[in-house]
């Protein structure tokens, strides 16, 4: 039986309450008070799920509410010191700053908690009349019968495993709106639907991720340098892995401490996880954190593609923006103030096309004449020369940031989707990581539990298997189900308790919603649809 | 018959609670928040006494700072009508909260009291109890059923023998057991309504009554770490480490 739903109508749906989506929502109600703005928000409250390392440049904030300091953003920590290490197994090579692209150079941003900031702008939107529903994901796309998109449907709550209606059933609603926003961070599974649907990325390069994790320590003072910022590359990854860490000083004797790892590595026995656990052993990183205490953990996927890979940002009824675009730029290891301002410039052409019918396709033109473009391009070569591996990589990235500042002649493309990049088990080299001591590692059982993370037990599994065979059959024999080490959580498990008879597990109650799994499963056989509203992590200042 | 519901602010059940460096709490900041779990049992109980016709005005009491108001729109946008917060420091202790209540009762005069059996923050499990004492009306604590009829209510506890069932006169107040009632979700509809539902808000001193703390609290400190556990090769290993190891026989 067809479920009744009611609807409300609003000028705007932003889906999304991260840096884009809030950028948006804040810059509309500055430019035309009068329009009626919502956000949609799976998160159980505003920065439950966001993640960041994060160095912020304040750019695009400047340009947004340029009294940020006088209205108390949580923007603080001022960078006073740089560092760069190049890991050996136990040496480190320090590599002078000067010798850094200025990209890389960080001393005019701060060290920032990027859900506290999000946080902060949501009240600073609500402050301005933007109605923002946290708990509320947004879980289907209403289109017109001319395939325009009309708004979105938040989720059904209160079903169960079975799909039965439970007690507590309460009927997702229809958010009609005369433009849509997605702005859902990187991999959003309705920004993936419209990519897809509209062919948003034809002729781009395939899109490219990496795996972040993040653990904030608090760690004895005299190990401390507020405003210090560490980047390494090197040890433990192998030359032929894109990857490296950030160690960033914080206030309150807390160091952000975290890994990415570029979801095109080969060996399906790597397990992004224990690289980063096994990363805080070596000599130079463990010195700064013995006898802390870790106090959070999380992990998310990132755009790791750039120029190449931004798909096409506008669409019948809608724009994509952030990172559910891609608009992160690498090579600087930040995307918040590039999100931001692709949400800026998006409040500005859905202002134009409400008020005097301007296409939303001036959406291409804005974004063409901004900063942001001119950033990505600038950047666009330096990712997919990791092809090439570590050493060259870096001598063509010196010729092209330092030399050429990214205007070479000639744009590099992603050779393949991270997803076809995996060698099969039986070409691959077997990874053998250290056991956990409880001091500088953890397992994962222990690490999730510090996300808060949480999903109503009894609703369907949101892991969906296109072939529920497929992991048993197939990815088990061919890559020896690298889900397993993939999934920072511990989500996939296959249980082999019967020795003839194995079994594919799905703990979907740990799920902290990074999208690795969307990503990186070979066939691309896992399709990552949202939750219940409010399931998820609770990170708290990640 | 009017019932008021009593709601309280506390660090949400899924985030992993850590105590300050300097033992004098636990981490507040940027902690997500949310209404104590049987208080949703208590509200969701009264929403559902008003449906089948047995009141006519459900009442939301927090006290705290300024931000209970969110818990307070919370239960507003569940279905409640209105709501009061009385203004006072966050971690005000069950006595004083009992005659906070009391005082709230003389106003507005309800025929029901719900509350959640306790706050899983501090879990003291007494305002209910003292409350009752104060105002000199029957309790229904741990109420796992609420069943009313005219002027009384047959109300089913929750206690460690099984399940005990008790006929409390109206006024009567009850704390609720999780076992009462599937709390319904908020809708968005019902959210927009709730921002424009009334909230009182008073001081504690305007209603006369001393807040200030009569525990003193020496230290909070985490619990210890649980050892890791060690698998024993036979019964006669087992005797053996909890002889002179653990020394428990």
């Amino acid at each position: 039986m067809e479920i009744q739903r009611e609807s409300m109508e609003y000028d705007v749906v932003i889906v999304g309450a991260g840096p884009a989506g809030l950028a948006t929502s804040i810059k509309l109600k500055q430019i035309n008070p009068d329009l009626n703005v919502c956000i949609l928000e799976k998160g159980s409250e505003v920065g439950a799920h966001i993640l960041s390392g994060n160095v912020f440049e304040t750019r695009a904030l400047d340009e947004l509410i340029p009294d940020w300091k006088e209205k108390g953003a949580p923007i603080k920590t001022k960078v006073k010191r740089e560092k760069f290490l190049f890991l050996g197994k136990k040496t480190s090579l320090s590599w002078p700053t000067w010798l850094l692209p200025s990209v890389q150079k960080n001393h005019k941003n701060y060290i920032i908690s990027l859900a506290n900031l999000c946080r902060w702008l949501a009240e600073q939107a609500e402050g301005l009349g933007v109605e923002i529903f946290p708990g509320f994901a947004a879980s289907k796309i209403i289109y017109d019968e001319d395939e325009k998109i009309i708004g979105v449907q938040t989720g059904d709550m209160g079903i169960d495993k079975e799909g039965n209606k439970k007690d507590s059933f309460e009927p997702g609603l229809n958010i009609m709106a005369k433009v849509t926003v997605f702005s859902e961070g990187c991999r959003g599974h309705l920004g993936k639907e419209v990519i897809k649907k509209y062919k948003l990325d034809n002729n781009k390069s395939p899109q490219q991720y990496g795996i972040g994790f993040k653990e904030i320590w608090e760690i004895p003072e005299d190990q401390h340098d507020e405003g210090l910022v560490m980047h390494t590359a090197g040890w433990p990854l192998d030359n032929s892995t894109y990857g490296g860490s950030f160690c960033y000083h914080a206030e309150k004797n807390q160091v952000f401490i975290g890994y990415v790892i570029g979801l095109d590595y080969q060996n399906p026995y790597l397990s992004p996880y224990d690289e980063f656990q096994q990363f805080k052993t070596h000599p130079a990183i463990s010195k700064i954190l013995k006898n802390g205490k870790r106090i959070s953990y999380g992990a998310r996927a990132l755009i790791e593609g750039g120029f190449q890979s931004l798909p096409k940002m506008y669409m019948p009824g809608a724009l994509l923006i952030g990172c559910d675009a891609g608009t992160l730029n690498m090579p600087k290891i930040k995307g918040s103030h590039t999100a931001m301002k692709s949400g800026m410039i998006a409040a500005e052409v859905i202002n134009e096309n409400l008020t005097n019918k301007a296409a939303l396709s001036e959406y291409e033109i804005k974004f063409k004449n901004s900063w942001v473009y001119k950033e990505l391009y600038k950047a666009r070569n330096v990712k997919p020369s990791f092809q090439w591996s570590l050493i060259p990589a870096i001598i063509f990235t010196g010729i092209d940031q330092i030399v050429f500042r990214g205007y070479l002649p000639f744009t590099l493309k992603h050779p393949h989707s991270d997803h076809e990049s995996l060698i099969p088990a039986h070409k691959a080299k077997k990874i053998k990581y250290p056991k956990y001591d409880g001091k500088l590692t953890f397992d994962k059982t222990s690490s999730v539990y510090l996300t808060g993370t949480n999903h109503e037990s009894d609703q369907p599994v949101h892991l969906k298997l296109k072939d529920p065979d497929l992991p048993i059959k197939y990815t088990l024999n061919e890559y020896d189900e690298p889900a397993q080490r993939y999934c920072p959580a511990g989500v996939y498990e296959v249980d082999r308790t019967d020795q003839n008879n194995p079994k594919f597990v799905i703990n979907a109650q740990n799920c902290i919603h990074c999208k690795t799994c969307d990503i990186k499963e070979p066939s691309q056989n896992i399709n990552w649809v949202v939750p219940e509203g409010a399931g998820g992590p609770n990170y708290a200042n990640m | 018959m009017k019932i008021l519901v009593t709601v309280k602010r506390v660090i949400d059940y899924n985030v992993q609670v850590r105590v300050k460096a300097d033992g004098s709490g636990v981490e507040k900041e940027n902690v997500k928040m949310s209404m104590n779990p049987p208080d949703e049992n208590a509200v969701e109980e009264a929403l559902r006494i008003k449906e089948a016709g047995k009141a006519d005005e459900i009442i939301i009491l927090s006290i705290g700072e300024e931000k209970c108001q969110e818990t307070i729109r919370t239960a507003l946008a569940m279905g409640a009508d209105r709501g009061i917060l009385i203004k006072a420091s966050d971690d005000v202790e069950p006595l004083a909260v009992s005659k906070i209540v009391s005082k709230v009762v003389e106003t507005e005069q309800p025929g029901l009291i719900l509350m959640g059996k306790q706050a899983i923050d501090d879990d003291s499990n007494q305002t209910a109890q003292m409350t009752s004492a104060l105002l000199g009306w029957p309790q229904a604590t741990f109420a796992s059923k609420i069943e009313i009829e005219g002027n009384i209510a047959t109300v089913t506890r929750e206690i460690d023998e099984g399940l005990e069932r008790i006929k409390v006169n109206i006024p009567f107040i009850a704390s609720c057991d999780l076992r009462l009632n599937e709390p319904r979700y908020a809708s968005l509809p019902n959210i927009m309504k709730a921002k424009k539902k009334p909230i009182d808000i008073k001081s504690a001193d305007e209603l006369g009554v001393d807040v200030s703390p009569r525990i003193e609290h020496l230290k909070i400190s985490e619990p210890p770490t649980r050892q890791k556990g060690v698998m024993v090769a036979d019964v006669a290993e087992l005797v053996q480490k909890l002889k002179y190891e653990a020394k428990v026989i």
